[in-house]
């Protein structure tokens, strides 16, 4: 499903991120990354979101090679992601509804369908009755929840998660995490950023760590 | 949530009418969302389009100014020189003379003398009365003498002066000035034409450029939406819809008002030219902006919003990279 081959970034003025990076994650496997901060943990969830290109090696995300895939492509690449931001990025001016619809939009579906999956996925997150709410109007862990909505809405292969938890009590962490477990187990694939040990334990599943820029263990 | 993938497919490519349905929904969206953001901001969006209206309505105007002008002039058929109309008691001798003299006078470019019969012939052979022309004893035309101020007497004053000198001397019966002052209007409206050509490319820019700025800040405003559209999966083309429309509503809106503002200048304006109209017997109406040139007029205007927010949208969206 994703597979880092040797992959590393140098950055012009910060130099090396990520250094000869490989691993591999399975259709519907579930896998924490986690390291120090600037151990490269969001240079590696760039890379596959297509924010950046990697300096060397391969990244193949089903089996399309990331290097060869052009500007124009990029869109389509996305759509098979769901992207789960630690701030959430959510658009403050449009309800919960229209949030969570915009991938299904960019995407061109069509009003009843947009409808029916985007009902479905707040009723996942458990936020159905907060539709026509703003995101102002919700709670920090609601907020966050309709970011997982709005990443899980167009069915996507893979799901990266940048500290889903990071502004969340240990309840609510909890309770996200058991999310993404219910995704993995209709065999969408999960990689979570995150520095929470405590959480990395709890949960007993693979674990990538990163230190300045090189993979430790997996 | 179970996964269905077959169920998905199907449901992707054969709702055929349904995905052509939501692309034309996501147009209409683009265009009635982003009359509404115009909307909703009013006052911003009405001095951006007071400008941009004012800008079109120099151009607009001035053209209509020269499109009035030429009516008049077009309808004045004329040359330059004053004709001085002998009469009939001076001799051919005595006329040559007096036509030598004259063009000896540093005033004068050209004098050409034209005898009793000489004007005869010509008036045969230009009026077609020839024939009837025969059955007179006497020639009752006059001999004329055609003189050709210096260039140096550009203006009419001047112009009038001499002929009022000429129109002294004894020999003459009556002077008759052939205003110079017409054929270099004539030329001055060419000159015209190409200054309303020019202003327009230039005021055309000054649009882009307004329209641009506007798109711009507009871009930089809403750079949350498009940095999440983005990563979402949005196109390069789904990114710039809404904004090329909001140049088009622009654009548009600004050729409405320019156009109002065109209009209402002329009716203010048709008093006197009505008054000048009268001074050359009524010869012309005064012009408005037609149909045509109202379609034009917005077409254009409509044109360099889309263009202008095009122009921004091609670089500044690629510099808006999620991070």
């Amino acid at each position: 499903m994703l597979k880092f081959d040797h992959v590393s970034k140098r950055y012009a003025d910060a130099g090396d991120a990520l250094l000869d990076v490989s691993f591999d994650l399975k259709q519907g496997e579930i896998a924490f990354l986690t390291g120090h901060s600037g151990a490269g943990k969001s240079t590696l969830l760039k890379l596959i979101a297509m924010m950046e290109l990697c300096s060397r090696g391969h990244i193949l995300l089903d089996g399309q090679n990331l290097n060869k895939v052009s500007e124009k492509q990029i869109p389509f690449i996305r759509r098979k992601l769901g992207i789960i931001f630690q701030d959430n990025k959510l658009l403050q001016d449009r309800t919960i509804f229209d949030n969570v619809a915009l991938p299904l939009i960019v995407s061109g579906y069509g009003y009843r369908e947009i409808r029916r999956r985007v009902r479905a996925a707040l009723d996942k997150v458990g936020l159905l009755n907060k539709e026509k709410k703003y995101p102002l109007a919700l709670s920090g862990g609601e907020q966050q929840r309709v970011g997982i909505a709005r990443a899980v809405v167009n069915k996507p292969r893979l799901i990266l998660a940048d500290e889903p938890t990071g502004n969340l009590d240990p309840e609510l962490s909890t309770e996200v995490m058991q999310l993404f477990e219910q995704f993995q187990k209709v065999g969408v694939t999960v990689l979570i950023a995150s520095h929470d040990v405590h959480l990395l334990s709890q949960m007993g599943h693979r674990v990538l760590t990163l230190d300045h820029g090189q993979l430790k263990a997996s | 949530m179970k996964h269905k993938p077959r169920l998905q497919k199907n449901r992707s490519s054969s709702n055929f009418s349904e995905k052509s349905q939501a692309y034309l929904h996501i147009h209409a969206h683009a265009l009635f969302s982003s009359l509404g953001r115009l909307v909703r901001n009013p006052f911003t969006s009405a001095m951006t389009i007071m400008v941009m209206a004012i800008t079109i309505s120099l151009a607009s105007g001035f053209y209509l100014f020269v499109v009035n002008l030429q009516q008049l002039t077009g309808n004045v058929e004329s040359t330059n020189q004053i004709s001085l109309f002998l009469k009939s008691t001076v001799s051919e001798k005595a006329a040559k003379k007096l036509a030598y003299k004259i063009s000896a006078k540093n005033k004068i470019e050209t004098v050409k003398f034209i005898s009793k019969d000489q004007a005869l012939e010509e008036f045969k052979a230009y009026s077609g009365f020839g024939d009837a022309l025969n059955v007179l004893d006497i020639n009752p035309l006059p001999a004329v003498i055609q003189v050709l101020p210096k260039n140096t007497l550009d203006d009419i004053q001047s112009i009038e002066s001499l002929m009022a000198e000429l129109s002294q001397l004894y020999q003459v019966d009556f002077a008759q000035l052939d205003m110079q002052w017409i054929k270099r209007l004539q030329s001055m409206m060419q000159l015209m034409q190409r200054g309303v050509f020019l202003l327009t490319l230039l005021l055309s820019f000054a649009v882009l450029f307004i329209t641009g700025n506007t798109i711009r800040l507009e871009l930089q405003n809403r750079r949350d939406e498009v940095l999440i559209a983005k990563l979402v999966g949005a196109t390069h083309s789904f990114i710039q819809r809404p904004f090329l429309y909001t140049g088009f509503w622009l654009g548009i809106l600004s050729g409405l008002v320019a156009w109002t503002i065109v209009t209402i200048m002329m009716i203010i304006l048709q008093g006197p030219i009505e008054r000048l109209s009268g001074l050359y017997d009524g010869a012309f109406d005064v012009s408005y902006l037609g149909f045509i040139e109202t379609v034009i007029l917005m077409g254009i205007a409509a044109f360099l919003g889309v263009l202008g927010a095009w122009g921004v949208l091609h670089y500044q969206l690629k510099q808006i990279k999620p991070e």
